[in-house]
């Protein structure tokens, strides 16, 4: 078990390295210069030279690639012996190029906004897609199955931009139940932070909601022909028992292991909700940081995102493994 | 409608096996099903009366037959591995079904797994309870299986080849199991199978279906050494034999089983069978009754042949393939 975690964390943060090092490339290929953007509009050569020194742009892509990777682990000094000698202290990703600011810190203040958002929409669109698959599964072929599973398919199909805009327009414009989304910390003010995230949790569960009932109704419907399932009937148990101790345990397990996933993916990031809501989470921040060619920040969160996919990869498989007692950690 | 079983009847006393022995598709698991009332609700239909302990389990709506099933009456399926839920341990599927009809505690519902499995012969059975369905072997799960059934001691116990996807050694073992725990617990067996050997060698009352119908019932001595029927004939021709020639062909009898939805009009098995010429039209035109060989007999048969010639034919041209 030890071991296997060990070595499911190395090979994670290999592919981290890979991830790094595929995006820092793309970066370099880019017909872009950041000491271009930086010089303004009254630039010399001289300055020019002065600001790529400074931004360690200077260098081969190898060294600063090297100098990135010891930076994470160990810190890194920007212009060392000049008298503005800059310490970074581990675990270093850099400055943003646009306000100066070290990209942890940068991560870490959009981290909570973006949590909030993951938190909360899981916990609706599980509560949403899990019953209303359960009750679809159990009442196959009846208007209740055919109606909930028409408005999955609907909410399947429908985007985030265009549901979370028409919701807006209905709650926040015209009926002002809720004010505009944002975010606020749910430790200081916990009402405003539930009533400004409310939006972006409904539009990102409508969608992810339809799914999981989709899922969810497949999985039970596939159970209810097993053998078990007759098995557990021939004993006498309750319809109930069957369905919930029997019928959903054996259909459970693939549900578990996409919502892992999809956890994981989301924690980089709910890159369109955030846009669309405007609230100030990681995925906003990539997408100012692309915008704006302000590379260090770009590789920060990607490199977060990714950090984030492959560990909830690996708990999904540590769960998985104690879901399906067949499955063996090695 | 299809008829998957059609004017059926038979009765099992306590302590006593019925084999009922069919082709796949004749209708012998659909009619187990239908007595534990498994069958599908919405898309099946039962008429008639199924007695067990004396109560019409027909009559009785879902909730009153869940509660005889598993006690008063259980089953145990073909493929052990595939009927035991993946995900619970042994032990707790058969606490399980201990804990459905018994007030106890989850400690002595424990205990009386133990019992049950120490019982059908798993050897460390406080050990093996922990373990799940794929952990054990073939043989140890049908007899867990059979522990499962047993644990609320059912009057009737029906299972449903329960032998067929196990190897011959472990195949005896597993009957041999089933006819000592019978003797100790009086259970009345339904034995469903497609195997003459297993249930000449367990059963003591035979069935023989054939598209949905029963075509010869009596006692094990009667229908298998003075069959009556021409489809009784076949299956038992059919039979290699270790002190046969070996250049001798196996008999089989022509043709393939019918489709319930289409089944041939008269006798279901006139066309496959070698001596219609000998009764005339009647084999297609007229389904024949289920009737005892002679007055009073025990031995009853679905054929339009007459006693006599029957018997001639047994005699001189099934006989000597026997």
């Amino acid at each position: 078990m030890l071991r296997y975690i060990v070595k499911r964390v190395t090979a994670g943060t290999l592919v981290l390295g890979i991830v790094s090092a595929i995006v820092f490339s793309i970066f370099y290929i880019l017909p872009s210069d950041p000491a271009r953007l930086a010089c303004g509009k009254s630039c010399t050569p001289e300055l020019m030279q002065r600001i790529k020194v400074a931004l360690e742009i200077d260098q081969p892509l190898q060294v600063q690639y090297g100098r990135f990777i010891k930076g994470i682990f160990v810190g890194r000094t920007y212009l060392k012996g000049s008298e503005a000698e800059l310490q970074c202290g581990a675990p270093c990703l850099g400055y943003s190029y646009q306000t100066d600011q070290p990209v942890t810190s940068l991560l870490m203040d959009r981290l909570p906004a973006t949590l909030s958002i993951a938190a909360g929409a899981s916990v609706l669109w599980l509560l949403v897609g899990l019953s209303s698959g359960i009750v679809s599964a159990l009442r196959r072929g009846t208007m209740v199955d055919k109606f909930s599973q028409g408005v999955a398919l609907g909410a399947a199909s429908l985007q985030i931009y265009f549901v979370g805009l028409i919701l807006q327009f209905i709650f926040v414009d015209k009926l002002a139940w809720l004010p505009m989304p944002g975010y606020t910390s749910p430790f200081e003010y916990p009402l405003d932070w539930a009533k400004q995230m409310a939006l972006p949790w409904i539009t990102l569960a409508f969608l992810l909601s339809a799914i999981y009932s989709r899922l969810t109704r497949a999985g039970m419907i596939e159970v209810m022909s097993e053998d078990y399932v007759r098995t557990a009937r021939a004993k006498g148990l309750l319809a109930r028992d069957v369905n919930m101790k029997h019928v959903l345990r054996g259909a459970i397990t693939p549900i578990v292991t996409v919502f892992g996933l999809d956890l994981g993916a989301l924690l980089g990031g709910a890159v369109i909700t955030e846009y669309v809501f405007n609230v100030p989470g990681l995925g906003k921040l990539s997408t100012e940081a692309v915008t704006n060619l302000d590379i260090p920040v770009v590789t920060g969160t990607v490199l977060f995102a990714a950090f984030f996919v492959i560990t909830a990869n690996i708990i999904v498989d540590l769960v998985y493994a104690s879901l399906d007692p067949k499955v063996r950690l090695t | 409608m299809v008829h998957a079983v059609d004017n059926l009847s038979f009765s099992v006393e306590k302590g006593k096996t019925l084999g009922i022995v069919g082709e796949s598709g004749s209708g012998k698991s659909v009619t187990s099903l239908a007595i534990l009332g498994l069958h599908k609700g919405t898309r099946a239909e039962v008429s008639g009366q199924i007695y067990v302990d004396g109560q019409d389990v027909n009559a009785m709506d879902e909730s009153q037959v869940r509660k005889l099933r598993g006690k008063s009456m259980a089953m145990i399926f073909q493929d052990a591995l595939a009927a035991m839920h993946p995900y619970y341990t042994i032990g707790n599927q058969i606490a399980e079904a201990y804990q459905v009809h018994n007030k106890v505690s989850k400690g002595e519902a424990k205990k009386r797994a133990i019992e049950m499995l120490d019982r059908v012969g798993i050897p460390e059975p406080q050990k093996r309870i922990g373990d799940y369905p794929h952990q054990f072997s073939g043989g140890m799960r049908q007899r867990a299986m059979i522990a499962m059934a047993l644990s609320c001691n059912p009057s009737l116990l029906i299972a449903d080849e329960p032998t067929t996807a196990l190897d011959v050694t472990v195949q005896a073992q597993i009957l041999e199991l089933l006819r000592d725990l019978q003797k100790e617990f009086g259970t009345a067996i339904i034995l469903i199978t497609h195997d003459l050997g297993v249930v000449a060698e367990t059963a003591d009352d035979i069935l023989l279906m054939y598209a949905g119908k029963a075509i010869e019932y009596g006692t094990v001595r009667d229908v298998l050494q003075k069959p009556q029927h021409p489809y009784g004939w076949g299956l038992l021709t059919s039979i290699p034999r270790l002190t046969g020639d070996p250049d001798k062909k196996l008999l089989a009898i022509p043709g393939t089983p019918p489709s319930l939805i289409s089944v041939p009009s008269g006798c279901a098995f006139n066309p496959r069978c070698t001596y219609v010429s000998q009764v005339g039209t009647a084999c297609s035109a007229s389904i024949p009754e289920l009737l005892p060989v002679s007055a009073g007999a025990h031995h009853l048969v679905r054929c339009h042949l007459d006693v006599k010639t029957r018997e001639d034919i047994f005699k001189n041209q099934v006989a000597p393939n026997l």
